[in-house]
This record gives structure tokens, C-alpha cells and sequence, in this order.
């Protein structure tokens, strides 16, 4: 890189060709640190991770290779308890993301009116943001705690049976995805407000001269308005749940997701396969199964999106 | 819009020299080494797990008065499962490893068999000479099948039960501990007093803290359990297994259990709260129990040799020193000093762990604990140490314990058949073993 900067000063050659020549140069210069980081962090890990996939490698003895081929991945497909990764996860996006999406969006519409404090709010909606993964959840583990926490206490005084938040298998999931929901749904409203502050307000007042209520302006001005944040905020949610690992890691402190796996998710079935029984073969495999797992639903959620775009223009 | 010559040269240069800088930064290696010494101070890493209790017994004050140079810096985690991981992960990425690490007696064996050659071999500093301070058996879990010793024995543990005086007293239980070891000689009659203490207690409190602690309780006066003497996994086809399997099962139908799982806050909340009025405790959990409980526990516990007319051992363990450690020698002489008899036997009074080495347990014979009831502590393990059976260790051991007792809280909490959590247990070995 050095050689060619110095080179324009060498008086042999007609400059102008040549400094042209690095202009059309410099571009991939100024985009080669985040290429070369992401070739040494992203694609390097991910090649890797594919062939330690094939092979069987243990922790303890991580310089005996043995080949195994597909083994890791049959193996994988033939443990019931990755498909009850597999479920979990699936039941745990949904009843985390669903509600919270919807809160964020009712949210966001409440602050897009004229309130006193507005600033206040909005930064209030951000906390939970900023707060770490790990000072979160303990601290939702104990409100759930069966015997001792604050929730099952509440539900005591309104005459509800102690709830098991640990051992139950609906009951500990929900708790887990409160714990995602609660972080969430203040920075996706943050998101849908700004989404929001784009949509011209002639639309709005077009609307309301036609005599269009609240809750029509609503839904015909600003949710279509607003698709594609919403489309956005659903790819980016569907990775986050299909990746969830410390809130269910800690919510217990077990690797395999309580007793029964009742909340294990495939990233903490990754890392129990790989750090609780030291099988890194194995979760390299689940690594790659995650990975194809997301780029599909990706996929899925933007054909959808596509789909429905096109509806509208056709219209 | 057009840019003058030399500010593009500029530009050019800054992109040269971004890149240059990212490439740098990619490459740089992370700086190894735990600790630091400079003229002749050193800083000793410990790094534990659980309570081994040797900074709250003030062992390592004691130990930097003795030499000045030396500074000890302590690090634990609560759940030998986690510490466990850890070591794993520093041990095969080789950085961020303590001068001296602590293996706990179900791991020892992966040591030996697995990883003897990242760990020192302590006889190089002149280990050998404390071989006759042991048991043949303590000496022997920690060596290598090429003579090679990994580490050196700090507790063993040797189990009894522990008991809450108050409780017993209110559910009209005889408090005597040597009135309630007659009583509860063998399990059954462990369970049978259960029942009758349950009819009283209601549904705020319970017998035991957790089935899983009844079964490691059990499994730990079985000499094979998990494998036998060639190291072939025989879980499956054990008696031992069945009957401790068999026993924490009904304990868990007669609803008998706290249905805590160890290990977990609600545990740890519950030594204070009296959710339960008994425990198994091998003499770590003394320690342990003085920490959670605290200064409201005093004098409402007690300690009572074991059912089943056979002494126990669950639990005890090693200090290592991991290869690589910049001050091998000085963290020798540290492990040396802290497993001698006069810290182990300091220790015992103080904390609850029972010393391994034989002159320690020869000087506490007489000790009793003024938290427990002014119990004959010393007298109780030290019998139970003497006759506990020598375990048929294996690499496995940790997990396979950890998923049985998994199981077991499955039946417990959420009411699973034991056909079933059995077959998870399987499953889960299985994987583990994998």
C-alpha cells in the first residue's frame, strides 16, 4: 500500500493514467479494513466451524482429529433433545417477539403525539436497552423464583396457586422470553418512532379531512407507512430469538435449559453440546445448522414481504 | 467536484495507513501470563471453586506474613460445573489460567487420564515426599498412570447428616444425635422419620432440601458405581445405582423433598428459611451451611452420623498447578504449605473441610463445632473418613452424576415417572459420554 501512495511521485511514467488508476483504486481501499476483519472474524470462523463439523474434537484433547464425516450431523438429527431445542426456540421467538413487536408499535404511536416529557419517555423506553444480558436476568430470576419471588407472591395475594417459573414447561418460558421482551421492546418503539417521524404529516391531515379517526389514520396511514421498519425489526428479531443464549443460560445457571431442557434453545444446546460435555465437533454442526436455519428464515421472511409489496402494487 | 493533487495523495496515504493499522490489530496475540512479578514480589493466582475456605480461615494473611514477597490473589466460582468449563476452555486456549487451580475429586480422573500433560508434575519439586501423609487412595486418584503427580490432597469428604435442632423440636422429633442415629440406621428408617416429621411440618417445610442430594448422598457409600475397575461405564447395570436411584425416587413420591434444586439461589435461600430440616452433608457442606445460613444458624444445627451402617465420601479435592505458570515453583510451595496437616487441621476448625492428610485427621479427633450444637464433628467424619469405601473413579464421573440427579429433580418438580426420567438420564449420559 505504501509503495503505490509513493508511487506518483516517480516521473518516468505520464502521471495522469496512473493517479486515475488509483482513484478507481482507492474505494476498495477505504472498504478493505472492514473485508480484511470480517475475512480474519466472520468467514474465516465460519469455514472453520464448517470443517471441525466433520470431525470429532474434544475439549480436553483439542489436537486429536478424528474424521467423521456427516456423523456430527446424523447424530445431531437422531437427539431428541435438539428437536426440543429446535421447538423451544420456535415457542420461545413467538411468545417473545410477537407481544413485543405489538407493544413497541402501540408504544411508539403514543409518543409520536405531543406529550410533556416526550425526551423523558423516550429515553426511559432506551433503559432496559443499556442494561446488560446478565444483571437482567438475575434479577428476573429472582422475581420468578418459585418459593421466594416477588411474582408468585403477587399472584398469592389475588388467590393464584405458586407457579413453578423453573420446571414448568409453558410457565418457564414465558418467564424467559418476559426477561427478552422487557430488554426489547423499548428499542424496536425507539425504531417505529423514527420509522414513524418519516411519514409526511400532510398524510395525516389529508386523512383527517377526509374524517378519518385515530385508529383509521392508524392503520392506513401509518402501517403502511411504516412497513418496511417493520420488516426490518422482524428479520432483525427472528435472528435474536433463533440465537437466544444468555437470558435462558442464566435464568437457572444450567446449560441444559432446566431440568427437563423445558427452555433450552438451540444456542444453549450448541453450547452445552460444546462446553458442557466438550463435544466441539458436535457444536460446530449445531453452529452450521443454525446458521443454514437463519439464512432460510431470512429468506422466508423477505419472499413474504416481497410477496405482499407486490400485492400492493398491483392494486 | 474536483479534488486538489495532494489531497488526494492524503487521502490515499490514510487509507494505507487504515489499513495497515486494522491488519495490526488483527494480528496482535493476546499477552499470556496471569500474574506479575517485579524485583522480588510475586503474585500468586488461585483460582477455586465452591468454599475451600483457606481465605476465610486466613491461610493466605497467614502465608504472606511467613513471606513477604508473596501476594495471594483468590478467585472462585460457586458451581464446580461452571469452574469446571472454564478450566476446559483456558486449559485447551492456554491463557488466563491461576498459578494454582483446585480439581474436584470427579474430575481427577479426567486429569490423569486425559490431560496429565498440562499440568505439572509435582514430584519434579519434591512432591514424592509427601506420599506417606495420605491415604494410598488420595494419593493414588491423583497420579498418573506413569508414576506422575498432578496434584495434592486438600479435603476429602466424608459424609453425615445435618440436621435443624429447631424444626425437630417442633414437630416433636427427638433432637439427640445419638438417639436419631439409632434411629435412622438404616435409610428406611431415615425415610420412616421423614414421614412422621412431615405429618407436622405441613407444607412449609420439608425433610430433605432435594432427592438429588439424598442419591449423591447415597451413591457416595458405593465403592463401584459408574465404572468398573477396567473403566468400562456400568451405570446402567449397577446395584448401587438402582438402589440409591430406587430410595430418592420414593423419597420423592412421599413428597418428602423440598424439591430444591442444589446448587441454585432458592437453594440458597432456603439453609436460612428452613424449607428443609435435614441435609446430607459430607463436611464441605459445613462450611457451606455456616455462609448461607449465617449468624441466625448458630446453634439451631446439628450433625448425626449417616444412615445405612456404612460411612460415605462425596466430594474433596486437589490443588494443581497447570503448566505454563510463570512462578511453578513458588505456587508449589503454597500448595505444599496449605495441604501440611497444621493448615489442613486449621482449617477443619475453622470452615468444616476435612483434612485428607493423615496427621490432620490423627489432630482433630476432638473437635466439636460451637455453630453445630457444640457437635463431635471431629469424632463423626473422622470415623466416617476411616471407613468410607475407595471409589472406582472415571472420567465421566461429574456428568454422569450431574445428569442422574437432573432426572431425579424431574421426578420431584414436575412429577415425571421414573421410567421416564431414567430413560432421560440415559440420554443424557449418553450425549455426555458421546
Amino acid at each position: 500500500m505504501t509503495l503505490t501512495a509513493t508511487a506518483p511521485a516517480r516521473t518516468t511514467r505520464p502521471p495522469a493514467p496512473l493517479r486515475r488508476r488509483l482513484a478507481r483504486l482507492s474505494p476498495y481501499a477505504y472498504v478493505a479494513p472492514f473485508f480484511t476483519l470480517f475475512a480474519a472474524f466472520g468467514l474465516f470462523p465460519l469455514l472453520y466451524t464448517a470443517y471441525v463439523s466433520l470431525y470429532r474434537v474434544e475439549l480436553q484433547t483439542p489436537g486429536q482429529m478424528e474424521w467423521r464425516g456427516l456423523g456430527n450431523y446424523t447424530a445431531l438429527f437422531g437427539d431428541e433433545y435438539f428437536w426440543t431445542a429446535l421447538r423451544n426456540t420456535f415457542a420461545i421467538g413467538v411468545i417473545s417477539t410477537v407481544p413485543q413487536l405489538m407493544m413497541a408499535l402501540g408504544l411508539a404511536h403514543l409518543l409520536n403525539y405531543k406529550l410533556r416529557g416526550r425526551t423523558l419517555f423516550r429515553v426511559t423506553m432506551l433503559l432496559p436497552y443499556a442494561t446488560s444480558v446478565a444483571a437482567a436476568t438475575l434479577v428476573f430470576a429472582q422475581l420468578f423464583g418459585r418459593d421466594f419471588g416477588l411474582i408468585n407472591y403477587l399472584l398469592g395475594l389475588v388467590g393464584i396457586h405458586p407457579v413453578d417459573w423453573q420446571s414448568g414447561t409453558v410457565a418457564s418460558q414465558i418467564a424467559v422470553s418476559t426477561i427478552v421482551t422487557w430488554r426489547w421492546t423499548g428499542y424496536n418503539a425507539l425504531i417505529y418512532l423514527a420509522g414513524m417521524q418519516s411519514i409526511p404529516a400532510d398524510l395525516y391531515e389529508a386523512a383527517e379531512l377526509d374524517g378519518a379517526s385515530r385508529w383509521r389514520q392508524f392503520l392506513h396511514v401509518t402501517l403502511p407507512g411504516l412497513r418496511p421498519t417493520i420488516l426490518f425489526t422482524i428479520v432483525v428479531s427472528t435472528i435474536g430469538a433463533t440465537q437466544l443464549f444468555g437470558e435462558p443460560l442464566l435464568f437457572e445457571g444450567s446449560v441444559s435449559g432446566g431440568i427437563s431442557h423445558q427452555y433450552q434453545t438451540l444456542g444453549l444446546y450448541m453450547y452445552e453440546q460444546g462446553w458442557g460435555f466438550f463435544h466441539l465437533g458436535r457444536a460446530a454442526a449445531v453452529a452450521w445448522v443454525m446458521f443454514l436455519l437463519i439464512v432460510l428464515l431470512v429468506l422466508v421472511n423477505t419472499a413474504l414481504a416481497r410477496r405482499r409489496s407486490g400485492k400492493e402494487t398491483k392494486r | 467536484m474536483p479534488i486538489s493533487r495532494a489531497a488526494r495523495r492524503a487521502t490515499l496515504r490514510l487509507g494505507a495507513v487504515a489499513l495497515a493499522g486494522a491488519l495490526l490489530a488483527a494480528c496482535g496475540s493476546g499477552s499470556s501470563g496471569s500474574s506479575a512479578s517485579d524485583g522480588g514480589k510475586v503474585t500468586l493466582t488461585v483460582d477455586l471453586f465452591g468454599t475451600f475456605g483457606f481465605k476465610e480461615a486466613g491461610l493466605y494473611a497467614e502465608y504472606e506474613k511467613l513471606h513477604p514477597n508473596v501476594t495471594i490473589k483468590e478467585s472462585s466460582t460457586e458451581q464446580e460445573n461452571d469452574y469446571w468449563k472454564a478450566l476446559q476452555t483456558r486449559l485447551a486456549g492456554g491463557g488466563g489460567l491461576a498459578d494454582i487451580q483446585g480439581i474436584e475429586v470427579g474430575r481427577i480422573a479426567a486429569v490423569t487420564q486425559q490431560q496429565a500433560d498440562k499440568f505439572e508434575d509435582l514430584n519434579a519439586f519434591g512432591a514424592k515426599g509427601r506420599k506417606n501423609d495420605y491415604s494410598p487412595a488420595k494419593w493414588a486418584a491423583a497420579t498418573a498412570a506413569d508414576g506422575r503427580t498432578l496434584g495434592l490432597g486438600t479435603d476429602v469428604g466424608p459424609e453425615a447428616i445435618c440436621y435443624r435442632t429447631d424444626l425437630f423440636k417442633k414437630a416433636g422429633l427427638p433432637t439427640d444425635r445419638d438417639e436419631l442415629a439409632k434411629k435412622w440406621s438404616t435409610w428406611d428408617g431415615y425415610l420412616a422419620l421423614g414421614k412422621q416429621y412431615q405429618a407436622k411440618a405441613g407444607s412449609k417445610s420439608h425433610w430433605i432440601d432435594s432427592v438429588g442430594s439424598l442419591y449423591s448422598l447415597m451413591i457416595g457409600q458405593q465403592k463401584e458405581r459408574y465404572y468398573d475397575d477396567s473403566g468400562k461405564l456400568v451405570y446402567k447395570d449397577s446395584p448401587a445405582v438402582k438402589a440409591a436411584w430406587d430410595t430418592s425416587v420414593k423419597a420423592a413420591e412421599e413428597g418428602l423433598s423440598a424439591k430444591l434444586r442444589q446448587w441454585t439461589p432458592g437453594w440458597n435461600q432456603a439453609f436460612s428459611s428452613g424449607s428443609f430440616a435435614t441435609i446430607g452433608c459430607p463436611a464441605w457442606m459445613l462450611g457451606y451451611i455456616k455462609g448461607q445460613a449465617g449468624n441466625g444458624g448458630q446453634g439451631k444445627w446439628d450433625v448425626a452420623p449417616l444412615p445405612g451402617g456404612v460411612a460415605g465420601n462425596w466430594g474433596g479435592s486437589y490443588l494443581a498447578i497447570p503448566k505454563g505458570s510463570p512462578h511453578a515453583k513458588e505456587a508449589y510451595e503454597l500448595i505444599k504449605w496449605l495441604t501440611a496437616a497444621p493448615q489442613q487441621e486449621k482449617l477443619f476448625k475453622k470452615q468444616g473441610s476435612f483434612p485428607s492428610s493423615l496427621g490432620a485427621i490423627e489432630a482433630v479427633k476432638d473437635v466439636r463445632d460451637a455453630y453445630f450444637s457444640n457437635a463431635p464433628t471431629g469424632e463423626i467424619f473422622g470415623k466416617a473418613a476411616e471407613t468410607s469405601p475407595v471409589q472406582v473413579l472415571g472420567v465421566h464421573d461429574g456428568d454422569v452424576t450431574q445428569q442422574i440427579t437432573d432426572a431425579l429433580n424431574e421426578v420431584e418438580q414436575k412429577g415425571t415417572s421414573a421410567g421416564t426420567a431414567w430413560s432421560h438420564a440415559e440420554k443424557g449420559i449418553e450425549n455426555a459420554v458421546g
